[in-house]
Parts: C-alpha cells; structure tokens; sequence
C-alpha cells in the first residue's frame, strides 16, 4: 500500500463568511470560496485542469455540473463527491489521489452547503436522507435526531466513567465555552461572541444531556483549495502545505447492531487516526501534533475524539479540559478557529473549513489566533453516528 | 366440547382523570378516571398486545383463525386482522377476518370462533377485541369512553370456562352511531337510550336466554354484562333479579372506562380471573341487538396465572398531566409542526418486503458463531460468514437500556421522544423509541421489553415498528 506523504501540496486556499448567508446561493458561496484560493495561489481559472465538488444534499441536480456552471471550467473533468460529514475532506482526498498519480498537476476542490435556504432547524435527519438514498425507507426505525444520537454517546460515557449529569455537562460546557471563544477572534465564524460557563449549562436541552450550546449551528458555507504536486509547489509560493495522511474510515454501523460495541468511543476515530499517523509517520500525536480541527458537531463528540485521537487517555478528557490542553494557549490547541460550535456544519464545506485554518496557521497568517510555530495539523470529520460513522483524518505540515 | 382455553387483555398505561377533563371545560367534578390509548396505539397495536397476553404459553402454530373485533380500525379498506396475525407470528395458513361496525363486534367475533371450532374446521381460534373510540370534547362521551383490548382463545382441549349456551337477538335503533367519515360518536338522548335501548334490549334478551336454557340469577356467580355507565348497569342487573353487590361484574367504568367493542370481553376476562372453578357465568354484550353466553369455569382456570390481564394492567398505570395533551395525542387540535424535514411516506414496497422484519420483530442469528443481529443481515457483523442464518425473533425477548438520549428536537407529537440502544437478554441490540415511560426515570441498564406500536402515519398509510417499554408490572 502507497502513502500520500508529501507527495502533494496545497497551494491556494480560500474560505466564505460561514453563517446565515441569506443574500447568496450555492453559486456564490462556489464563487467566492474558489477565487479566494485562485488569488492565493496565484493560479488563473483557466489553469485548473480537473475539478472536484463536495456537497451533501443542498446543490442538484445531483453531480459535478453545480460547480461548472458556477465557474465555468471550460469542460473540464469535475467529480461530485458525497460521504455524509467528511464529503469535504473526500473531495480533498480523492482529488489529491488524482494529483499523485501524476495525471493532473493543477486541480481544484470546492466544498460548499447552501443549507439556510431549508427552513430546518439542525441539519436533515435520517428522514430526509431515507427519502433520497431510498434505504431503509420503511421508516421502521427510531425517531432520532442528530442531537439524540449524539447525546446518547454522552449518556454511555458519563455513565462508563461515573460523571454525575453535572460534572459531564461541565466538562462539555467548558468545551463550548472555548471553541466560541476561539470563534470569538475569527471574522469567518458564523457566531463571533464569547459565551460564559453559567450561558452553556443553563441552555435549553435539545436532545438530553445536550443543551443549546452544545450543538453547532445551522450556517452556510464554502471552501476551496488549489493543490498540486510536491516537486512543483513552490513555483506558486514559498509556504506551500504539504499533505502527509490522508484517512477514510467507513463503519458498518455496527454500533447500532452490536452490545460487544462500546458506545463510548468512536471506533472510525481510533481506525481513521491510527492510519493516518502510520502514513505521516508520528510516533505520538499528543507531542507531534501542533493543532488540531476536530469535528464538534456536539461537545460530546470533541471529548470523545480527544481520546480516540490519543490526545489524551481514555477517561481523561475532563481533567484535560480543566487544565486548558486544547485552548489556543494550551499544549495543543483544538479548534483553533472556533470549530463547528462557531462555523456551524454546512456539511461539504466543513473539512475543507479545517483544512483552510490549519493551512494559515502553518503559514503563520492566524491572526489573534495564530499558535507559536505549527509544524503539523490535523483535521478530523465524522459523519453519521457515533455508533455507525463515516470519519476522515488529514494531517498536512510544513 | 367447546371453551375459553386462554385469555388475556391490554389496558394503556395512561390515564385521564375526569376530573381533569372537568377541569379543562369546566364542567362539574366526576369520579374516576379513563384509560387513553398512547399517541402511538390504536385499535390494531392494543389487539396484538391482549393477544400476545392471552396466547403466552399456547402453541401459536395451532391457531388455525384470528377474528378481530373493532368499531375503530385504521382501515376501512384493508384488513386489520392480517396486520395482528403478522405481528403475532401466527401460521400464514390460517382464516383472519376484521368484524366492525357495532358494539357487539366482539361478541359476534366469538360466535364466529366457537361455531368454527365445533365444526373442527379450525382447531384454536383466537378472538380479540380492541377500541380507541372518541366523544367530543365537552360531551359525556368525552368522560365515559375509555381505551382497551382483550384476547380469548377458542379450542377442545385444556378447556378454562366451558361455553355451554350462546344466545342471540338482533335490534334496530340509533341510540349510539357513527357515520362513515366521521370521527366523533354521536348519540341521541339518555332517558331512550336507556328505556327503548339498552334497558329494554338486556332484560329481553337475558331473559329470552335464561329461559330458554332454563336457568335462573341464582345458578350464576357473575354476571358480566357490557353497559354505557354503572347506573344502566345496576337498574338492568336489579330487574333482571341479581343482587348488585355480590353477582355483578364491575364494567371497569372508574379505571378505565367505556372501551366499547372492547368492554365485555375486557370484563370477561376481569370475571376469569377472580373465577373458581364451577363458577357458572353470564356474559352479555350490546350494540344493535344483544349476544349472551353461559360459561362454566373449569378446574384449569388455576393454571392460568402469569398474564397481565386486566388486574395486572390496570395497576400498572401512569396519569397524564393534564388534559391538552389527550387532545394533542388524539390529534383533536391543530399544533405548530417541529421545523423539521417533513414526514415521508414509506414506501410500500419496502414495508411488504419487511413484513417479517418489522412487523414479527425477526432477525437473524449467525449459524457460524451465534451472534443474533437485527435487523437481517447477508454478512455476520461478527465473523463475516456469508449467509450462514437462521431466524431469530427479539419480540419476546428482555432487554436492557445500554445508553439513551430525550429528543427534544425530532419532529413527536409528545415531545422528548426517549430514544434507545437496547441490548437483549442472548444477545441483539437495537435502537428504538421508548414508550409508555416517564423521563425522569430512564436510566443506562433499565430492564425494557418490547411493544408493537405505529410509528408514523404518513399518505394514507399505518406504519407499525415496535419500541421498548419500561417492563409493565
């Protein structure tokens, strides 16, 4: 089996204002995020030789052509790519795939979800994704959200490692109050202000024991990025970023089948990081990893990912949280950007959102966020369930 | 010889005060209280129940028939009974028939079985009753109509209450009726109901009866006789020469009100439990005419424990708060949708290839290292072997919550749903809703079982799952 290390290079990356962006379509949203990465990779449309789409559910008719019309490529060859959460980070594997092949040498991806247009309050749930994928469309199944099931990986965790509801929604809390002030210094972020502590526990539950700010929001949203092959890269700029891993884990969902499964981990988490740090080649993520984009879809889903990431031990998500580790300031900052809990999930724009902060961090144009000296990043998707997930894993670095 | 070879009943765990109900319009204080069928029940899903009740511990593969009683079943056209028969993985080789249309609905069901086992063209015929009748709100139908179900079954063998006399008259009067299309019951005034009406129609018919078989009150330990209220039932009982408090069965009208085709049998089976043996009884329905059966209980009747019956169900038992939300379940008032995707239809397609999957509750077990799974698999989530199956059934099977979650946000007409990952005694794990629960009490490792309910109603079509339930005492 191959590795990916360093055989490509990201040069041009562009990211929307995420939010209720209700003055733009999915064109603009393709628009602006593409020729942000064109002007920065100071690449012309005309150079993009192949193209791929990352979008879920929100730009039809179902294929690469949303993208074509929105850029005119000029016939180029555009893939659509959908795998639930991680379609954005797909979309980046397989056009990366295509770059180290060596049939292209200039492509373009784009991830973009136009989903305030729906009306919904959270994303789509399995009843819209039954009626489209026509599977199990008996609807003979439990009536559960996205915030359900997610919150019943918190119930099985508070439970496994004896959290009282207080001391769980704390730990949580403490996770929601510092991604939003991660977001609070990001101009891109959907939701720009700090929240307090006493704010993240007293909000109205969703899907018990989540309450309000433990659940991203609903945003629109695009990303892009320009990437190439290694040995070419630095034609383009002097900071390109090189891609060392890129993972897919796809579980049978067995989660939902299997008492044996423990609902306490997410077993793609552990599969998809373990794999990717093989193909870049780390020893120890907790000392090596300088930054981390995890999925925050929930709070819950971020605690647990520390710990199927081994960024800390199984258990220790809270003491970590209490002693700051992933704060911007801490040993290793997750979330930089504000995460999820700040940008919202529209969904095929998420990982290539990852991917744009770790992408500046290294480059060292963060802002009031940057992180002293970035060597390698890390961005982690999970689609689906706990008990049943698609998840991705991309590291890149200088 | 002919008899009730088992029984057995359903009552909804939720109750609605009357005073509630009063409280709500207004109206004066009345005692007792109403069993409402959950948002999720109907007349099909409370039938499974009392007939998964009674036929506990009989051969399902002798049940040769399914006769099923109800003046409310979800269809008009399509049957109901094949529906239950499904659900209760009886033999697909067997004679079901929905009986609607009147009260008598139950009992007619039962002559239908009993005349069948006499003539040995079927050898047990299960016979079940069930009814989710609505009154008006602010009407004395609101107060009196209750939900509920019974099951018996009808064979030659291991015989509880022979039948030794059925007697039958028909009657023509509109004093209760529902036209088709309308989902209230309408009623004309009390004072004929009950003198050119029930009244009239019991003390004939009984009497018609008694006489022909030449017995009197005295020769019966209880007589079990439907009636709309107590009263009715107490001036037709004292007519006919039974002392109130010692040989009248009680029409369940405090706890659980008036279930309609439901309530004789519902009583029946209240009267089989308290029976001796030798006890004669007298079993009368009502609705358009009058059915009455003599039964004699037999020595078996004290093999008959362990079945919830209606003393067990009745204790078990959960009052809603408050009156809006019997109108939110009965879908009565209009309410803001969840800003949800909208609810699709099933397709119909797919529900018939799942009939033994959704409706039965089978899965598979893995031959190769015995791993039950759910639903149907072609490769074993455990060792992989390819279709290396044999059928496995969770219906009847105890689980445990392994975790859960109180959705608040998913589109339920009685939000939070509790949602479930259920781990089952022999392995399986399944995620469901759970029912009939209080949220406050849900915790990780609470012993569920399993309950057939609809799921959706979506395009003209009953969708029916099953769910967990906190394991009714």
């Amino acid at each position: 089996m191959g590795s990916i290390k360093d055989r490509v290079a990201i040069i041009g990356m562009g990211c929307t204002k995420f939010g209720e962006n209700w003055d733009k379509n999915i064109t603009d949203l393709i628009v602006d995020a593409a020729y942000e990465a064109f002007e920065d990779a100071g690449v012309a449309p005309g150079d993009i030789e192949a193209a791929w789409f990352g979008n879920f559910l929100t730009a039809l008719p179902g294929s690469g052509q949303p993208l074509a019309v929105a850029l005119k490529l000029d016939y180029k060859p555009i893939t659509r790519v959908e795998n639930m959460c991680a379609t954005g980070s797909d979309a980046f594997r397989n056009a990366a795939y295509a770059v180290a092949a060596g049939i292209y040498d200039i492509v373009l991806v784009v991830g973009a979800e136009k989903l305030k247009d729906m009306g919904l309050s959270g994303l789509p749930g399995d009843e819209m994704l039954m009626s489209q994928y026509g599977t199990p469309n008996t609807y003979r199944n439990c009536s559960i959200t996205p915030p359900g099931q997610f919150a019943m990986l918190a119930t099985s965790y508070f439970q496994k490692y004896g959290l009282s509801p207080e001391e769980g929604k704390r730990m949580l809390a403490q996770i929601a109050v510092k991604n939003h002030h991660n977001g609070s210094l990001n101009p891109k972020a959907h939701f720009q202000r700090d929240i307090t502590l006493e704010q993240a526990l007293n909000a109205p539950i969703v899907a018990w024991p989540l309450g309000l700010f433990d659940c991203c929001g609903v945003s629109d949203g695009g990303a892009a990025a320009v990437i190439t092959r290694a040995d070419m890269a630095k034609r383009f700029r002097p900071d390109p970023v090189y891609v060392k891993a890129l993972q897919i884990a796809v579980g049978p969902r067995e989660g939902t089948m299997n008492p044996a499964h423990d609902l306490t981990r997410v077993e793609e988490t552990c599969r998809a990081g373990m794999a990717a740090y093989s193909e870049a080649e780390i020893k120890n993520p907790r000392e090596e990893i300088s930054l981390a984009e995890v999925h925050d879809c929930f709070t819950i889903t971020e605690a647990v990912t520390y710990e199927d990431l081994q960024f800390c031990g199984r258990g220790k998500a809270r003491e970590e949280v209490e002693a700051g580790t992933f704060a911007l300031k801490g040993k290793l900052p997750v979330n930089p950007d504000g995460g999820l809990k700040s940008f919202g999930h529209p969904i095929g724009a998420s990982g290539l959102r990852m991917l744009y902060e770790v992408y500046k961090q290294l480059q060292g144009k963060a802002g009031p966020r940057q992180i002293k000296n970035p060597k390698l990043g890390l961005t982690h998707n999970l689609g689906g369930l706990p008990s049943g997930a698609t998840v991705s894993v991309v590291i890149v670095g200088t | 010889m002919v008899g009730v070879i088992g029984y057995g009943a359903y009552i909804p765990f939720h109750r609605l005060t009357r005073t509630e109900i009063s409280r709500a319009w207004g109206g004066p204080a009345v005692t007792g209280e109403k069993a409402v069928a959950s948002y999720d029940e109907d007349s099909v899903t409370m039938a499974v129940a009392a007939c998964r009740d009674c036929i506990k511990g009989h051969a399902r593969g002798k049940v040769d028939a399914l006769y099923l009683g109800s003046t409310t079943f979800p269809y008009l056209e399509k049957q109901s009974a094949s529906i239950v028969a499904t659900a209760l993985d009886l033999n697909p080789e067997m004679f079901t028939l929905d009986l609607s249309n009147s009260l008598r609905s139950g009992t007619g069901a039962m002559r239908l079985a009993v005349d069948a086992v006499k003539a040995k063209t079927v050898r047990n015929a299960l016979v079940s009753t069930a009814d989710v009748r609505s009154g008006l709100p602010n009407g004395p139908k609101e107060l009196d109509f209750g939900d509920g179900a019974a099951a018996l079954l009808v064979g030659e063998e291991n015989i509880i209450a022979t039948i030794d006399a059925i007697y039958s008259g028909k009657y023509e009067i509109h004093d209760f009726w529902r036209p088709a299309g309308e989902t209230f019951v309408r009623s004309w005034e009390d004072r004929f109901i009950r003198e050119k009406g029930y009244a009239k129609v019991m003390t004939d018919s009984v009497s018609n009866a008694l006489k022909r078989y030449q017995f009197t009150p005295r020769d019966f330990s209880k007589a079990v006789f439907y009636s709309p209220n107590p009263a009715m039932l107490s001036n037709v009982a004292r007519s006919l020469g039974f002392d109130i408090r010692t040989q009248v069965q009680s029409s369940l009208y405090d706890t659980v009100g008036n279930t309609g085709c439901a309530q004789a049998m519902m009583m029946l089976v209240a009267a089989l439990e308290e029976a001796k043996p030798g006890d004669r009884l007298l079993w009368a329905s009502y609705g358009d005419g009058c059915d009455v059966y003599i039964l004699t209980v037999t020595d078996r009747i004290k093999e008959m424990g362990n079945r919830r019956g209606i003393k067990r169900h009745l204790a078990s038992k959960k009052v809603i708060s408050n009156y809006e939300r019997y109108l939110r379940w009965r879908n009565i008032v209009p309410v803001e949708p969840a800003a949800r995707e909208p609810l699709q239809v099933p397709s119909a397609v797919a529900l018939w290839r799942d009939n033994r999957g959704g409706l039965a509750l089978y899965g598979v077990k893995c031959k190769k290292c015995g791993a039950p799974q759910y639903p149907a698999q072609r490769v074993c989530m455990n060792c992989k072997a390819k279709d290396e199956f044999e059928e496995y059934g969770f219906a009847d099977r105890e689980g445990k919550v392994a975790t859960f979650s109180q959705d608040n946000l998913t589109v339920s007409v009685d939000p939070p749903v509790t949602v479930t990952t259920v781990d089952f005694a022999g392995g399986g794990r399944i995620l469901c809703d759970m029912t009939d629960r209080d949220p406050q009490k849900v915790a990780v490792g609470m012993p569920v079982e399993m309950t057939f309910r609809e799921v959706r109603f979506v395009g003209g079509i009953h969708d029916y799952w099953w769910k967990c339930q906190p394991v009714r005492a």
